[in-house]
């Protein structure tokens, strides 16, 4: 009998992809993508179920299709993104609350799969160099897709709490960035003059958007219960990054960052929410280790090589 | 100008290849790494560590400012090279004083420059400094992080030599009439993640750092207000503004002491809270012998 895998989020870049390529594995019979709205791009082997994963009705759609695998991507990082900080809430916290409701309801369940991200760990000068799983996050995160982030690893700690007999597989993922996907930082890179506060550097950490999904698809197809980091190897200043873009940089006092960052992001080009400021300050790194060696993959993008892919998207759309 | 002097200009050899060709070749050959270099740093195009770790901008920028102080003004000198090993892990633990970390910074030139295997110094610094702006994105560069657990064991674990003051802020911020006298030593921290990782420990002593800046008072309110850990007041400083902080020319004495070996002891040494204090103390009083040592030895203060 084949697998029955259920992706929401899947009107996003990162949902699409990774229907697109569990579709395309024999082992899998049958791929839904679920969303609010319904996918840019047509997916012949995915059958598509609009639906808000807020409401009980997805609970239905687990039930009837038999489905054994979720994955869930809906968790959106940007209030762009959303429509409004209030949406991009409700559809992360509530969203993920209605479909693990769901997932426990429904017997036929035996894996999820939670995309999360390595914002749970918060950002400060009290952080060690790099963060392993189990580490507690010295400085909380209080706002924005960070806290999110953390409220829905909650659930899905009391989920797999409740379902002792899903295996439970959450991916803290370092910013993804690359050639097709669009996120804060890919925004703000793009920037023609792109701010820093003034007397810090950060160290970044990015994942190539391949070998995301490919630790996603491993995840689903293997059986690899817990909690990983996933970043590429190596790390870039944010100094050294600015100066791989040859675009400029200003440096502001921490005061002037937030305004100036806040009336930028109310023009509608980036989202400066305290979080993200704070990433921009100090920065943050993940210990990979144990996706390594779980998984028995290596991400085939270094992170300075992850950057360099993403630059080169962005040469090719100028000529 | 009538009178003003014509310099010729062989229409075959103009100014600018003679220029050049005048150049003794390798001054040549340092302009063009120089440029090279510049222009390296400058697209972004070289790599740092895990930690932030900028080796080619600690070497070449940072060190060779610090080079000046180290050789001229406190004209260090570094004994007991041999017990630093050429490529393991080891933890360098010294005594702190000096109001401003300058012992710090020279034990890290005196490895660098000094050690056969040019070793690298990383530091554990308090949150106070990567807090702080321009200060804690120059730490990272040269190599130095946050004094926490996980840090100071992934380093040794990687072959590191690890750098620790357990005195800290009692240390430096000690007035002038205790110099010498060793502070408490923290939690003894550092002994624990050397038991860890089984790497040895050697006890470090300088003198000459408590005569730069001879703290007389300790300003506790102002450094209140500042949030500082504390506000010193020497005889020059606050008094003479920024001149104030230009340290006294102090001569220096850096020694690296006999290793102490953590291998030998069994595996889960470092949870036996008895053990880890004996070591600690072990360590203390081996730096404060070598310190009075060395105090009879030195002739001067400015020797």
């Amino acid at each position: 009998m084949g697998r029955i895998v259920l992706v929401t989020g899947v009107s996003r870049y990162l949902g699409g992809q990774i229907a697109r390529i569990l579709a395309k594995d024999p082992s899998i019979d049958q791929v839904i993508g679920v969303d609010v709205v319904p996918p840019k791009v047509k997916l012949a082997q995915m059958q598509f179920v609009r639906a808000d994963i807020r409401n009980p009705v997805i609970a239905k759609v687990l039930g009837e299709a038999g489905v054994d695998t979720v994955v869930h991507m809906g968790v959106i990082a940007t209030s762009r993104q959303a429509g409004g900080r209030a949406t991009m809430k409700e559809i992360n916290v509530i969203g993920t609350m209605q479909l693990l409701a769901a997932c426990q309801r429904t017997p036929s369940v035996k894996a999820l799969v939670v995309k999360s991200s390595a914002s749970v760990y918060g950002s400060g000068p009290k952080d060690p160099a790099m963060f392993t799983e189990e580490m507690q996050p010295r400085h909380t995160p209080r706002s924005g897709w960070a806290k999110d982030s953390v409220e829905v690893e909650g659930f899905v700690r009391g989920f797999a709490r409740r379902r002792p007999d899903v295996a439970v597989t959450t991916l803290r993922f370092a910013n993804i960035i690359g050639p097709g996907i669009d996120t804060a930082m890919t925004t703000y890179f793009s920037l023609p003059v792109i701010p820093t506060v003034l007397g810090f550097d950060a160290r970044l950490q990015f994942i190539h958007e391949d070998d995301g999904l490919e630790f996603v698809k491993r995840a689903v197809l293997g059986s690899y219960a817990g909690t990983f980091n996933v970043a590429g190897s190596g790390i870039l200043m944010l100094s050294q990054a600015i100066r791989r873009t040859g675009h400029k940089r200003v440096s502001l006092p921490e005061f002037l960052f937030m305004p100036v960052g806040r009336s930028i992001s109310s023009a509608g080009l980036i989202d400066f929410t305290t979080e993200q400021v704070r990433y921009l300050t100090f920065g943050r790194v993940l210990d990979t280790s144990l996706a390594q060696t779980t998984f028995g993959h290596t991400p085939m993008y270094s992170t300075p090589q992850a950057f360099a892919s993403f630059l080169a998207r962005r040469e090719v759309s100028v000529a | 100008m009538p009178n003003a002097k014509i310099i010729p200009i062989h229409g075959d050899d103009p100014i600018v290849p003679r220029l050049v060709a005048d150049l003794e070749p390798d001054v040549m050959a340092r302009l063009m790494e120089f440029w090279e270099f510049l222009q390296r740093r400058l697209a972004g195009d070289y790599s740092v560590d895990d930690f932030g770790f900028d080796p080619e901008f600690n070497d070449k920028v940072l060190m060779a400012l610090v080079r000046p102080i180290y050789k001229s003004w406190f004209r260090v000198e570094a004994s007991g090279l041999e017990n630093v090993p050429d490529e393991t892990g080891a933890l360098v633990v010294a005594n702190h004083s000096g109001v401003i970390a300058f012992d710090a910074v020279m034990t890290q030139l005196a490895l660098l420059d000094e050690h056969p295997a040019h070793r690298h110094l990383r530091m554990l610094g308090s949150d106070l400094v990567f807090q702080s702006p321009f200060l804690g994105e120059i730490a990272r560069k040269a190599g130095h992080t946050l004094a926490c657990h996980p840090d100071a064991e992934r380093l040794l674990g990687d072959g590191e030599i690890v750098g620790v003051w357990p005195e800290g802020y009692k240390g430096i911020g000690k007035p002038f009439a205790e110099r010498y006298k060793l502070q408490r030593f923290g939690r003894g921290g550092f002994v624990a993640a050397a038991l860890r990782t089984k790497t040895p420990i050697i006890p470090t002593a300088i003198v000459g750092a408590e005569e730069t800046y001879p703290m007389i008072a300790n300003a506790t309110v102002v450094a209140r207000l500042l949030g500082l850990p504390y506000f010193p007041i020497t005889p020059t400083f606050p008094l003479l503004g920024p001149l104030g902080l230009i340290p006294l020319p102090s001569k220096w004495f850096i020694h690296f002491g006999e290793p102490i070996y953590t291998d030998q002891f069994p595996e889960n040494a470092a949870d036996d809270p008895m053990l880890v204090f004996d070591l600690t103390d072990q360590v203390r009083e081996q730096i404060q012998q070598t310190l009075y040592r060395l105090l009879m030895q030195r002739t001067s203060v400015f020797g």
